[in-house]
């Protein structure tokens, strides 16, 4: 009983060191007003999350299964909005052109980084230079760039072309082409943002020790044993971070085909998110397309959620 | 003083290493700058070509003059100072609304100890997961309903509700050195003095961090300000862009282009040490 008595005057004493316990009214009042004030604090910023995130989140679920039009009372019509949105021709199109880019994207956008990355870690001359050279296009607005090689893409007289010319090769449709749209936006999206990648990977080359590549090299390994038995397995997680990224970004690609195509030639470039918008501003089917939102949300959260888990994971031990 | 990587300076000092090396050196120097550069130039220089040449094949390298027509056609012709003076309006409102209002909860979940914080953190937390594009449409009706509509409103108080940027100030303020707080407090600090006098001062690389973020994002986005900005008059300079592309020649397009990425290109060469540092650590610390 003692002891618990002497514990409770410790903690008091802790809290106010300088000043006399308050009676026990006047603390819980004052434990109201702090509470009041942190809350005060958080207020704005947590008015904002409710509007702008939490509520449209869980809006979009439930106008999925609605009819609805600004202005007048929403109707439930269960599952009507996805089955017609399954129905659609461009849903099948727009997914698998999704998918595609995703995928080119992976291939393209990622080999490409990391082997520069790769090169610039061993280069000891102009480093400032590569790293704001090739960041430069990340910090050009995306609808600067996709209008930039729009007008490379031009079949007459776009640079793309001319540069064929030069080489004495074919000349192609690019973006004007239904077979070639899709990989020519791929080119644009790379382009535009793999400085991030690269500079992100490089810092993380950085990080390796270089006894590692010592030890190897007395193992007798030779320059590609080497990458793929110190580099690839000491940057394993770096890399698994920056697919899932880039997977979560491209599949939310917009800018590229609504500026370079507006989606055509035939649909070849039509995405998810750009019927997603044609559902809601062109069709005026806000049902529609808050169903293809569920959808693309279901897959990305998959993702993002992958994605937290890792970097929560592993946050000791980078 | 460099550490090992993945060649060993053996082998780059033997002859056959260096040539190797200074060749390596050569050609990714020349892919850069045809790559990442020439795009930039020829932008640049397009914009000054008169519209008969721009469209010549094959193309001239260097304009046979340097006409600056191109640009001051495009200011006057696209409205660029309107469009201009929007994007500017909604980049720094949406930066002042953040740092007050982001700071301001990041300062209470961090060191206020509101009851069910963690709650309130797992909540905002939670939004990363939730990738913002997806969830534009209901988003647009939530600003419909409110009336904002064609208002700078509708991107200063979204841009608020950025989990990634409120996280890492909050993240940043644990870090900040408890005594100095509770020091302030005895010498009969208020809370909101103590944040703006105490803790604000102490977190610039942080607050450098987040204004650049916020700016970027603003003035680097398309898809939301098309959708809240039908009225042309209210348009940023990216969505006028795309909306006026069809209609002016092409010069002047192009010198519109060169204006508008002027101004993140600018800062980007003036803080390029931090935002490239910045990346490097964030990317690998997470």
């Amino acid at each position: 009983m003692t002891e618990t008595a002497q514990r409770r005057t410790v903690a008091k004493v802790e809290v106010r060191p300088m000043q006399a316990p308050p009676p026990a009214g006047d603390r819980r009042r004052r434990r109201l007003t702090d509470q009041m004030r942190a809350y005060g604090f958080l207020l704005g910023g947590l008015v904002c999350f409710a509007l702008f995130s939490w509520y449209p989140a869980i809006r979009a679920v439930v106008i999925a299964f609605q009819k609805y039009t600004p202005g007048s009372d929403p109707e439930w019509v269960g599952i009507a909005n996805f089955t017609r949105v399954f129905a659609d021709p461009e849903f099948a199109a727009a997914w698998r052109n999704t998918l595609t880019f995703t995928l080119l994207a992976l291939l393209i956008g990622f080999a490409i980084p990391f082997v520069l990355a790769l090169v610039l870690n061993e280069l000891r001359h102009a480093k400032a230079f590569f790293r704001v050279v090739v960041y430069l296009p990340v910090m050009i607005p995306p609808v600067v760039s996709a209008l930039l090689w729009k007008w490379f893409y031009d079949p007459g007289t776009g640079l793309a072309n001319e540069a064929l010319r030069f080489l004495h090769l074919p000349t192609s449709n690019w973006s004007n082409g239904a077979d070639t749209a899709l990989i020519s936006l791929v080119i644009v999206a790379t382009w535009a943002n793999m400085g991030g990648t690269v500079l992100i990977y490089l810092a993380a080359l950085q990080s390796i020790p270089g006894e590692l590549y010592e030890a190897a090299e007395l193992d007798g390994a030779n320059l590609l044993q080497r990458i793929r038995h110190v580099t690839v397995p000491q940057t394993r997680f770096v890399i698994l971070m920056l697919m899932l990224l880039q997977i979560i970004a491209t599949m939310q690609v917009f800018t590229e085909p609504f500026v370079i195509t507006g989606g055509g030639p035939e649909n070849a470039t039509v995405t998810v998110l750009y019927l997603i918008y044609k559902y809601a501003f062109l069709y005026n089917d806000f049902g529609g397309a808050c169903a293809l939102s569920v959808l693309l949300l279901a897959l990305l959260g998959a993702f993002s959620a992958v994605y937290l888990r890792l970097t929560r994971t592993s946050g000791e031990d980078v | 003083m460099s550490t090992r990587t993945l060649v060993s300076p053996a082998a780059l000092a033997r002859p056959r290493g260096k040539a190797v090396y200074w060749s390596v050196l050569t050609g990714t120097v020349l892919l850069f700058t045809l790559a990442f550069l020439f795009p930039v130039y020829w932008m640049v220089t397009g914009a000054m070509k008169s519209p008969d040449e721009v469209t010549r094949t094959p193309p001239t390298v260097v304009p046979e003059q340097w006409r600056l027509s191109g640009y001051t056609d495009a200011w006057d012709l696209m409205r660029l100072p309107t469009h201009l003076g929007n994007t500017v309006v909604q980049a720094t409102g949406a930066w002042l609304f953040q740092i007050v209002f982001c700071t301001a909860a990041a300062y209470a979940l961090s060191k206020l100890r509101p009851v069910f914080g963690n709650l309130v953190l797992g909540g905002i937390l939670a939004t990363l997961m939730v990738p913002a594009q997806a969830l534009v449409v209901p988003k647009y009706l939530t600003v419909a309903d409110l009336g904002l509509l064609n208002d700078p409103l509708a991107i200063w108080l979204p841009a608020v509700a950025n989990a990634f940027n409120l996280y890492l100030l909050k993240r940043f303020f644990d870090q900040l050195p408890r005594d100095v707080l509770q020091a302030a407090e005895l010498d009969g600090a208020g809370k909101l003095r103590i944040l703006w006098s105490v803790v604000l001062p102490m977190s610039r690389p942080v607050l450098g961090v987040v204004s650049i973020f916020a700016l970027v994002a603003v003035w680097q986005d398309f898809l939301w300000p098309l959708m809240v900005f039908s009225d042309t008059e209210k348009q940023p300079i990216s969505v006028a862009l795309v909306q006026l592309s069809q209609n002016v020649p092409l010069t002047v397009l192009i010198a519109a282009m060169v204006i508008a990425g002027i101004p993140m290109v600018a800062m980007f060469l003036v803080f390029q040490r931090h935002i490239i540092a910045g990346i490097g650590a964030g990317g690998t610390k997470g």
